[in-house]
């Protein structure tokens, strides 16, 4: 497969996943807005921009539309959904002849839908008088046009290796996102351990499990019992949510194991290495000790370490020298 | 074709789809007297006087909407909005007899033979020069004439691997040629999905026809391609390069690549080593032997052509002298198919094979010669002038349909530099009947057929038949309003 041809997938997987995150966290936070809670509004939104890894340029100015719209709509902004969206598409079209009709067609429509001048009033507070097109049922149009992309993907497209560099986009980008999204709930839930709850912070434990999609399959393992351990336990370690960590990384895993049957690049030694030392790591740890020991500075070496496995992707199979592709 | 019995009405003048047609000095594709049909148009018309106007309407959508659906759009240049858009389709299919066909594929084989021994003549011996067939100096002084060619072998000898002759019938109905296009012809992609459209919107018209079929061109260019590689090299592997996404044809480049089973690549993937052309994969590097290029002389390698070209790969050329790759169609066939030498074509013919052209010019003035020149200048309102190295439908006049102003502006262009505009008499391309609302009206087309020559000369039997859709427009080209149609060579 032409390096320019993965290096396509792999990002239009990557910007779609963030399109989706950035979406659902708006929408999740959108939600709890509406209720009392013990966070303070403040707090909150700042939290939210500290979950989405702090992109550039965006600030907590006092006014969640104005925030949410910069997040959604605002081109300017390289994170924004429309932004992702947007590229998503552009790198779908350099590789038109590589996916199948039926994922060029939803994502087409997806970004026609997103691109309508008219929606640009959609986050606007007025819009909430307005009955007609409510900002959550446009985040919810979103997510569920990326989940029919995913699910297009599987069902049309022939499960090698460009197949699998979708996937690698995919995890990557959802492992990076989920561990940045707990490193921002670490002051709230797991800093004072000791600290009895107040009564109402289950909106707030509520939302950080919907934040992943994980309110209900949390509830099917512990039962709608929350509690920040078994919540960080479900998130990191669960190896059967594809949304954990674990799953990500695992999944993350077997596709480049894929690729690399496929291409028989031999070299890639490096990024099994790291790939498989994250997946031990996750595989083999357990939750008392994670919250014994510095859990930021763990989220963060999660972090690192996805960084340095898209690094070695890219050297490995993207922009590699042409000394040492020749010499091997 | 007994018409009585087929229920035909002997006087198609009494169809309502067909009131609005008017005949007049052009020759009619269908009408072969005032009220008389060729005799091949009529099982067509009888089968679409059989449908009622919905019914009609409701297969021009479906048509449409499966253009849309397959997403095959062309780009318009300089305009923001809209710029990917359906080439326009016409819904009744143009036929040519096998006996038409027969004197059409004789000619274009003669030609392509004839044009690609000029170009090896030209970039080697200089014989037809020397012989003073054709003017030295209008070879030099063609831009497309390309200087780091000469004295270099290709493989087989062949030039011009895939060529789209534009042709057009004449008053008499006889076929001509209006234009070579000799070096990255485009269109293809039209007459395949034209033809797999109307046999899914015909199915019962197109099998009463015995249509000659035409499915097959991939295959052959593949394999035409192939014939062409660098020697020992047994399983070549074998690449369209296209310019990316943003060029008007990027459909087709996709679209090809895909039906041939080859990898689409861009300038970006390719690299070249010790004159070894490669490809960047997730594996490696992998040797390229033969690329079918899009993407013009100036533009394919910023070494040897223009340095600012992103598109190209640095050192593709030298590798291509070194006999390495393949580049299909070889640089500097430009010089063939420029408008001033197409004037020389039949000459040129004639010095090669010792033949007479099957296929006629159409009759040109080269400005570059004094007499032609003056000539064109008194006569703009009359002619059609081109610049010779433009296509598309772009720098052209038409004189009967211009403005003084416009006149005088070309006046001074052709005074300016001569050697850059020829001019033709105003040509009535022939008529054929187009869907217009729910009435038939007559169009003019042109025919361009796909010619391919690797081992052999191989000509699908068919072609794009290009329509100029606005009433009494002669401008067939997509960029300025022209549509297509499918093209029936009958067995």
């Amino acid at each position: 497969m032409l390096s320019r041809v993965a290096d396509s997938l792999y990002w239009m997987s990557r910007y779609l996943e963030r399109a989706e995150h950035t979406t659902r966290l708006l929408d999740v936070n959108l939600n709890l807005m509406l209720d009392e809670s013990a966070t303070s509004s403040d707090h909150r939104w700042q939290r939210l921009v500290q979950a989405l890894g702090k992109p550039r340029r965006i600030r907590w100015n006092g006014d969640p539309y104005e925030l949410a719209r910069t997040l959604t709509f605002d081109v300017n902004n390289k994170s924004s959904v429309l932004s992702c969206i947007i590229r998503a598409r552009e790198n779908s079209r350099h590789v038109r002849e590589q996916i199948s009709t039926e994922q060029w067609h939803r994502l087409n429509s997806l970004y026609l839908e997103v691109t309508r001048p008219e929606l640009q009033s959609v986050m606007h507070a007025e819009a909430l008088q307005d009955n007609s097109e409510t900002p959550a049922a446009f985040l919810q149009q979103v997510m569920e046009a990326v989940h029919q992309f995913q699910g297009v993907t599987d069902s049309t497209m022939s499960h090698g290796e460009g197949w699998h560099f979708i996937q690698v986009g995919r995890y990557l980008e959802r492992a990076t996102a989920t561990a940045i999204l707990l490193e921002a709930y670490h002051e709230d839930l797991w800093s004072q351990p000791d600290r009895l709850p107040e009564g109402n912070e289950y909106l707030e434990w509520m939302g950080l499990l919907r934040s992943a999609t994980a309110f209900e399959a949390y509830c099917k393992v512990y039962t709608a019992d929350l509690t920040p351990e078994r919540i960080l336990e479900f998130l990191l370690l669960d190896p059967e949510f594809p949304h954990s960590l674990r799953f990500s990384i695992d999944s993350l895993q077997t596709a480049l194991q894929a690729i690399q049957r496929n291409s028989g690049k031999s070299r890639a030694e490096e990024l099994h290495r790291i790939a498989g030392r994250l997946s031990a790591k996750l595989g083999f740890a357990s939750v008392d000790e994670i919250l014994s020991g510095d859990i930021v500075s763990y989220l963060r070496s999660i972090q690192q370490e996805c960084q340095a496995i898209h690094e070695t992707i890219y050297h490995l199979y993207v922009d590699y020298s042409i000394q040492t592709a020749l010499a091997g | 074709m007994d018409n009585t019995s087929s229920g035909l009405p002997l006087r198609p003048r009494e169809l309502a789809a067909l009131k609005n047609y008017e005949l007049d000095h052009a020759y009619d594709e269908m009408f072969s007297g005032a009220n008389t049909l060729h005799e091949h148009y009529e099982p067509l018309l009888e089968h679409f006087a059989a449908l009622p106007p919905e019914e009609v309407q409701r297969r021009k959508q479906a048509a449409d909407l499966s253009f849309l659906n397959q997403g095959i759009t062309f780009t318009v240049y300089g305009r923001d909005e809209g710029t990917e858009r359906i080439f326009p389709y016409d819904l009744l299919p143009r036929i040519i007899t096998a006996a038409e066909w027969a004197t059409v594929e004789r000619g274009l084989t003669q030609r392509i033979t004839a044009l690609n021994l000029f170009l090896k003549d030209i970039y080697n011996d200089g014989r037809i020069l020397q012989d003073g067939i054709v003017p030295r100096e209008l070879v030099y002084s063609c831009p497309q004439f390309r200087r780091q060619m000469s004295g270099l072998q290709v493989p087989r000898n062949v030039y011009i691997a895939v060529c789209g002759t534009d042709l057009i019938r004449l008053e008499n109905g006889d076929f001509a040629v209006l234009e070579d296009n000799l070096r990255v012809p485009s269109g293809v992609s039209y007459m395949l999905t034209n033809r797999r459209v109307m046999k899914r919107i015909f199915p019962q018209l197109f099998r009463s026809y015995n249509v000659r079929p035409i499915e097959h061109y991939t295959q052959v260019l593949l394999s035409t391609l192939r014939s062409l590689a660098p020697e020992g090299r047994p399983e070549p592997n074998i690449v369209l390069l296209s310019p990316g996404v943003f060029n008007s044809a990027y459909f087709e480049h996709a679209y090809l690549a895909r039906q041939m089973g080859i990898e689409l690549v861009e300038g970006r993937d390719l690299v070249v080593h010790d004159n070894v052309c490669y490809m960047r994969t997730t594996s490696g590097l992998r040797r390229v032997d033969v690329i079918y290029r899009r993407v013009d002389d100036d533009f394919i390698d910023p070494l040897s052509f223009r340095a600012d070209s992103m598109l190209g790969v640095a050192g593709l050329f030298n590798a291509y002298r070194a006999g390495n790759v393949t580049l299909s169609n070889a640089f500097g066939t430009g010089v063939a198919d420029d408008k001033a030498i197409y004037a020389y074509v039949p000459d040129i013919i004639r010095y090669y094979l010792s033949e007479e052209p099957v296929l006629n010019n159409v009759e040109t003035y080269l400005c570059a010669r004094e007499k032609d020149r003056q000539h064109v200048l008194a006569n703009l309102d009359k002619l059609v002038v081109k610049a010779v190295g433009e296509s598309g439908g772009y720098g052209m006049l038409i004189g009967p349909h211009s403005t003084a102003k416009e006149r005088a502006d070309f006046a001074e262009r052709i005074k300016a530099n001569p050697r850059n505009y020829i001019a033709q008499p105003t040509i009535s391309f022939s008529r054929a009947p187009c869907l217009i609302g729910d009435e038939l009206e007559p169009r003019h087309v042109d025919l361009r057929p796909y010619v391919l020559y690797g081992d052999k000369v191989t000509i699908v039997p068919g072609g794009l038949t290009r329509v100029a859709l606005k009433r009494g427009s002669l401008v067939v080209n997509s960029s300025q309003g022209g549509g297509s149609k499918d093209t029936w060579v009958l067995s």
